[in-house]
């Protein structure tokens, strides 16, 4: 076989490998690095091998961090999912009000995310917060400073506000993406309303559900802002997700080397869980 | 099953409906006898997917009433009228398998599995979908999925119509002849009244017994494919209809008699009374002949269509269009036309010319 070969052509690859480099690579091996060495003042650094990584898989710590940031996405997605496709479901699909209803759900998608943390912490403040203050008075012991369930429903209160629109801009994506045949050809049928969501709305919402729960998945596993000005992971370690310990161990203790062993692994857990899901939705979609 | 009758239907998608172009669909009567085979044509945004929408009462008219039989149906839902719709786009319920979609309008219906079991296999057999019934929806072709909505619509007992909105747009060429004559073929074997929507006159003609013609919002002729071949109620059907279409030419009243490019014109419907309105002559081009006295024209081009030739010529500054059979001699570039008499007609404002007959 004569085969041409044309070593030049790998230059056309260089623009990407070195966008890739300073983008991912680089950064990633400077946490590799730290994860497998002992770090000392004065840039002193030794081998340490895995032991950081059998150090952190072994710690209470972070077993309790990650089961809280289990806990909460997991939560949040049991709510913001159905909810979102609820109020898609109920919007307009032409009119006047598509637009306004598109504006309300844009806005809480448009505030930075400390400013979100922000003014949930005063507005839960148990003395002066409108809400907090409007719920003792209705006789409910609410004060999330100091009880860890006021403090998760709080935080997970926050969290539905900010991000069930991003679950109701794409699911009514999708929902205005249904050519009008089908909805015909359901009411022909004699569909109640019911059967026309299970056999016509929610197949055909799939695709941007996939994308919906995948993003919502991610950007809840990573969070860290809104919680950190929220409650700090607070009271004591209650609301301490991984995002909140990983900078506590990093930035408060400066353990670089568990610190760096913790992102590795909170890293692989995104990557496996995101690509575990995506499979089996896609897998489901040929079949 | 029972014949439809439209009554007055008129229908305008807007709500200030002063102007009549805003009409999407304006005073149409009609009946479709029960157990007939119709084909509803016109080019597209004609209004015939709206009339379709009302029969099935998916839309509601804004004028007029709708009867299956003696019953009025204009308020009832598409559900409670029991009628079947085949869409321009096949629609299947994604996530079941064939039988569940043969089986969802039963289902809803709340009818016995057993007895839907049966019914699905029958309807299953006559729509040769019966080795697919456990596949999955989504994976069938065009053809396939087409052929599972006819089915939902068959399955249905006593279903009064079957209504079809240009069902093969999405089909391969190939398929498209076979599902056609499948189609016709099912007609036949169940009796149901059907009622084929279609922009192409081919499908239409080869589909129905009785082609309705619309335009602009009207039904301007309805008759066999041969009578709209023939006779044309309209010049729009005259164009319509036909290969190269019927060739219009304006025309003025002489003495009693038409008269093109200065010449008398035998015509098959001659007018006796007033001249009044628009007045044009219509003629196919197959009954158009080169003579040796008679229109003088100029040929100006000359197409190959297989079996006959279309050539094209100028007289007295308009163009008409005839056909010569394969073999026959074509004249040298200047020569006379003649129009066959009993096929040669006088049209007023578009109609067709005759008095005392109510279009």
């Amino acid at each position: 076989m004569n085969k041409t070969i044309n070593n030049r052509a790998w230059f056309l690859v260089i623009p990407v490998v070195a966008l890739v480099a300073f983008n991912a690579l680089i950064p990633l091996m400077t946490v590799v690095n730290y994860s497998v060495q002992e770090t000392f003042g004065n840039n002193e650094f030794f081998w340490s091998g895995v032991t950081w990584f059998e150090q952190v898989l072994r710690d209470d710590r972070f077993h309790g961090a990650l089961g809280r940031q289990l806990f909460f996405t997991g939560t949040i997605l049991l709510i913001e999912v159905p909810l979102g496709i609820a109020i898609a479901l109920t919007m307009p699909k032409k009119g006047p009000w598509v637009s306004v209803c598109l504006v309300l759900m844009a806005l809480p998608l448009l505030i930075p995310w400390n400013v979100v943390g922000a003014m949930w912490n005063i507005m839960a403040l148990p003395d002066i917060g409108l809400l907090g203050h409007t719920l003792n008075e209705l006789g409910i012991d609410y004060n999330y400073t100091r009880q860890p369930v006021s403090a998760w429903v709080t935080l997970i209160a926050m969290d539905v506000w900010h991000w069930t629109s991003l679950v109701v801009l794409l699911s009514y994506a999708g929902l205005v993406s249904i050519p009008e045949a089908y909805f015909q050809a359901a009411k022909i049928d004699g569909a109640k309303s019911w059967a026309v969501f299970r056999y016509i709305q929610l197949p055909k919402m799939k695709r941007v559900l996939t994308i919906a729960i995948l993003l919502r998945f991610m950007d809840s596993f990573m969070i860290y802002t809104e919680p950190s000005v929220l409650t700090g992971g607070g009271p004591g370690n209650s609301t301490t997700l991984l995002s909140i310990d990983l900078v506590k161990t990093a930035l408060g203790q400066f353990d670089l080397g568990p610190a760096a062993a913790t992102s590795l692994v909170y890293f692989l857990i995104v990557l496996l869980v995101s690509w575990v899901f995506y499979t089996l939705m896609m897998r489901n979609e040929e079949s | 099953m029972a014949k439809v009758t439209l009554e007055n239907l008129a229908h305008t998608y807007f709500n200030r409906a002063d102007g009549a172009a805003e009409w999407a669909v304006k005073r149409v009567n009609l009946e479709w006898a029960d157990g007939g085979a119709f084909a509803l044509l016109g080019p597209s945004g004609c209004g015939k997917t709206t009339l379709l929408n009302i029969m099935s009462g998916l839309v509601h008219p804004t004028h007029g009433r709708i009867l299956f039989g003696e019953r009025d149906v204009t308020g009832l839902s598409p559900e409670e009228r029991n009628i079947a719709q085949v869409f321009q786009f096949p629609v299947v319920y994604d996530t079941m398998s064939v039988y569940d979609n043969i089986a969802f309008p039963l289902r809803n219906r709340g009818m016995a599995e057993s007895e839907i079991a049966t019914r699905v296999a029958e309807i299953a057999e006559l729509t040769e979908l019966t080795p697919m019934l456990k596949q999955r929806a989504a994976g069938l072709t065009a053809d396939g999925k087409q052929k599972i909505s006819l089915a939902r619509g068959l399955v249905r007992p006593d279903v009064n119509l079957v209504m079809f909105d240009e069902p093969l747009t999405v089909i391969d060429p190939h398929l498209k002849w076979v599902l056609r004559s499948k189609l016709r073929e099912l007609h036949q074997r169940v009796g149901t009244t059907m009622i084929y929507v279609t922009h192409d006159q081919t499908e239409a003609l080869t589909f129905a017994d009785q082609v309705v013609v619309m335009n602009a919002g009207e039904v301007v002729q309805i008759g066999t494919p041969v009578e709209l071949f023939e006779r044309p109620q309209h010049t729009f059907v005259g164009h319509f209809i036909g290969s190269p279409g019927m060739n219009v030419l304006p025309t003025e009243i002489d003495n009693g008699k038409a008269v093109f490019a200065g010449l008398p014109v035998e015509v098959a419907n001659p007018l006796s009374g007033s001249a009044d309105g628009k007045l044009e002559l219509g003629v196919r081009p197959e009954f158009v002949s080169f003579g040796t006295d008679g229109i003088p024209a100029t040929i100006t081009s000359v197409a190959d269509a297989g079996r006959y030739r279309i050539v094209d010529t100028q007289a007295s500054g308009h163009r008409i269009k005839l056909l010569v059979d394969e073999g026959e001699a074509i004249p040298a570039q200047d020569t006379y036309l003649r129009f066959d008499p009993g096929q040669t007609r006088l049209y007023r404002d578009g109609w067709l010319a005759t008095e005392g007959v109510a279009r």
